[in-house]
């Protein structure tokens, strides 16, 4: 248990304990919601599976000690990204029941793309820490000062490069919507608009 | 065996007082609207002042039929009122009252984010039950709800942030271990900020636009009745509690006072969330309420710029003290 790369002969697969176990369940469920979310014909109820599976992402981040991306996953992603799908939803389109168009003939593409997204996903994080194991018993590997330690000390370029990409993707945002602000006042761009009215 | 003991006698405090708080502090509303506006208030059940009126009042709701209309989602009309008020207990976990380890239901490593995060979750109660109505007034307030939480849960952030900057950490009782009195003074525009932006998350008067009765009769709570309209009036005041609470452990320095910080720092507490809640009680017979372009507009002109002007302030003073 001293050192990462020894610790993997004192673990087997065999007798998992009591965390390992809830990690793996967890793990199924948070799966199972995520299917349902992308297969599921009624649009609010996807976005609602949407939140268990971000909650159960949740739950595995705690699993694994790192408690402060587990509340903040459930901050930004449960409290903010779904309330505005949701405001979305409920703006435009949101009728109680199943839409049979909500299908955009792209499964098989979209299918493709997830499983070769998952596969390499899964390749680069097995060969990256093969024979890791986190000491669960020990001090909190993930606790918010170990994780901001290790964000401005190592990741401060990675970290700084992200917010570069959100500021750009805010300001496509504001650009976009003021264009299409200036599509629809001219007589032109009027009439490509979807009728969102009448769906209830 | 003690563990076990220990955690359970926690747990079942934390429910007594999610249970008997919110109610307190409804009946304090009844009867302080009643005073404000020249009236006397339900003065009858129970004799003294009519206590025994909140008793009464639930045993009805309990009584009553408990409706699903026709063209509602029945499952996620059903589920909406645990999803509002669960949050709220979970929350009251987390809040010290009192300077000893036993003074808190749970200490949390990343205490303000975990309270936060898990009140954003109960908007999403509104939500699911402004949408799962199938009446064009809940789907409004649901869509008030939703915007109104957008505006607001930026600048709350922003200065709960603000004073885990000032104390150098997130957690609850380690915020409160740091504070100083002058962090009043320092901290105030982010205290107003915060306790505003609580108020209009929790959709009280007069940030009640996703509710407004008078037009949209009670918006997403248009179609519920009996249990759980009661669990959904439940969670607004045990809100109360936890914005309270959390405005006192954050910016007004929980137990520390003047006098008695030892043995009697829990009435310090209790005693601030108090007066708190007695301010949101008056605010809500004072102010007439927002419209929504006012409420948006007051997020994000007014609100959202103190906060980061009271990040930068904060900045700054820990910078020059260091």
């Amino acid at each position: 248990m001293t050192a990462f790369t020894t610790a993997a002969e004192t673990h087997g697969f065999l007798s998992p304990t009591g965390v390992e176990i809830a990690f793996l369940l967890v793990g199924l469920v948070t799966f199972g919601a995520a299917l349902v979310t992308v297969t599921t014909r009624q649009l609010v109820h996807a976005a609602l599976w949407l939140v268990v599976t971000l909650g159960g992402l949740a739950v595995e981040y705690l699993l694994l000690t790192a408690e402060f991306i587990a509340w903040v996953q459930v901050l930004i992603y449960v409290g903010s990204v779904v309330v505005l799908l949701l405001f979305g939803l409920m703006l435009t389109r949101a009728p109680i029941g199943r839409s049979p168009d909500a299908d955009s003939g792209n499964r098989w593409a979209a299918l493709t793309v997830a499983v070769a997204a998952a596969a390499a996903l899964v390749w680069v994080v097995v060969d990256a820490f093969r024979t890791t194991w986190i000491d669960l018993d020990g001090p909190a590997a993930g606790s918010t000062e170990a994780t901001g330690a290790s964000l401005f000390q190592n990741w401060v370029l990675p970290f700084e490069a992200l917010s570069v990409l959100l500021l750009a993707a805010l300001v496509g945002a504001i650009v976009l919507s003021r264009k299409a602000k200036a599509d629809a006042s001219t007589p032109s761009g009027a009439d490509t608009r979807p009728d969102t009215e009448g769906t209830r | 065996m003690n563990d076990v003991l220990d955690v359970t006698l926690r747990l079942l405090i934390v429910f007594v007082v999610f249970l008997t708080f919110p109610l307190i502090i409804g009946q304090t509303e009844h009867k302080v609207m009643a005073h404000m506006q020249g009236r006397l208030g339900p003065m009858y059940a129970g004799g003294f002042h009519g206590w025994a009126q909140l008793i009464a009042d639930g045993v009805k709701f309990a009584q009553k039929e408990d409706v699903v209309p026709a063209g509602a989602d029945r499952r996620i009309f059903q589920l909406a009122p645990a999803v509002a008020l669960l949050p709220y207990l979970l929350v009251l976990l987390a809040i010290p009252i009192g300077p000893d380890e036993g003074a808190v239901g749970q200490v949390i490593d990343a205490g303000v984010f975990f309270v936060l995060a898990v009140m954003g979750v109960g908007v999403l109660g509104s939500l699911m039950a402004g949408w799962a109505s199938a009446n064009k007034f809940s789907l409004l307030g649901g869509l008030r709800t939703a915007a109104q939480l957008l505006a607001y849960e930026l600048p709350m952030l922003l200065t709960a942030a603000s004073v885990a900057m000032a104390a150098g950490t997130v957690s609850i009782p380690g915020i409160l271990d740091a504070f100083e009195w002058w962090w009043l003074p320092w901290q105030i525009v982010g205290a107003i900020v915060f306790f505003v932006a609580g108020l209009a998350e929790l959709q009280r008067p007069p940030f009640d636009m996703p509710v407004a009765d008078s037009e949209i009769i009670f918006g997403a709570y248009t179609e519920y009745t009996g249990l759980r309209f009661a669990l959904f009036l439940l969670a607004e005041y045990a809100g109360i509690v936890v914005l309270c609470g959390l405005t006192t452990v954050l910016f007004l320095g929980g137990w520390h006072g003047p006098w008695g910080a030892d043995g009697l720092g829990w009435v310090w507490t209790l005693l601030k969330t108090a007066v708190l809640a007695f301010l949101v009680i008056w605010l809500r017979v004072t102010y007439p309420r927002l419209r929504e372009d006012q409420l948006q507009k007051l997020s994000w002109t007014l609100l959202v710029p103190l906060s980061l002007a009271q990040i930068a302030l904060t900045g700054i003073v820990k910078v020059v003290i260091n």
